[in-house]
């Protein structure tokens, strides 16, 4: 009698690290995937050198947002919104950072949606990069909303 | 005990779950915002205080 219950208690100690075991790894299996929704990686040599070129660029293009000359668009790009601010002499420059800018934006949200495995992303990287560069503007600065140029 | 149908089982539960990351998976609009923010600090160069493309100027230019 003693042996039986003496056996039927191991057998359950067994079964219950077993089960304790799946839990774990189920457990772990689920961590993994709140990470990989968790997450959008940026950290990569093409993103870090075109945010670098943004930034090189930002330099010649600050003075042209103050003036109004170019303003941030709803789509996600930039544009040349009133070329009368700029001398003549500078317009073709200020086209030509207007263009690369929008190339270098282009890029950079197809590389997001590279990056995370989903280059259907695209899109809602260019959305949400849209409304970001608009909310953090800078004062004076102009903007795109509901298709009209307002100044922040 | 075998330790097959325990590494049969392990590898079924790794696929399943590998399998819903790749297959069903929303476009994450929080996580986005937020490296979208750190890409725009990065570009405006807008530091934690809020003070954006404004450069320290070098002084002491030999002239």
């Amino acid at each position: 009698m003693n042996a039986m219950t003496n056996a039927m208690t191991n057998a359950m100690t067994n079964a219950m690290t077993k089960f304790r075991g799946w839990i774990a790894v189920l457990l772990l299996g689920f961590a993994g995937l709140v990470l990989a929704q968790g997450n959008i990686e940026i950290d990569t040599p093409a993103i870090a050198a075109l945010k670098q070129s943004m930034q090189q660029r930002h330099a010649k293009l600050a003075p042209l947002y103050a003036s109004g000359a170019v303003g941030l668009a709803a789509d996600g790009n930039v544009a040349l919104r009133d070329a009368s601010g700029v001398p003549l002499a500078q317009r073709g420059q200020a086209n030509a950072l207007v263009a690369a800018e929008n190339a270098d934006r282009a890029a950079l949200y197809r590389e997001i949606a590279r990056a995370n495995g989903h280059p259907e992303w695209e899109a809602d990287v260019r959305a949400t990069f849209a409304r970001r560069w608009i909310d953090r503007a800078q004062p004076g600065w102009w903007i795109q909303r509901d298709g009209n140029w307002v100044r922040k | 005990m075998s330790a097959f149908p325990r590494v049969a089982v392990l590898g079924a539960v790794m696929a399943t779950a590998s399998a819903c990351v790749t297959i069903n998976i929303y476009f994450p609009a929080a996580a986005a915002e937020k490296a979208a923010d750190r890409i725009i600090e990065d570009v405006w160069q807008l530091g934690e205080g809020e003070t954006p493309t404004i450069r320290p100027q070098p002084d002491g230019e030999a002239k």
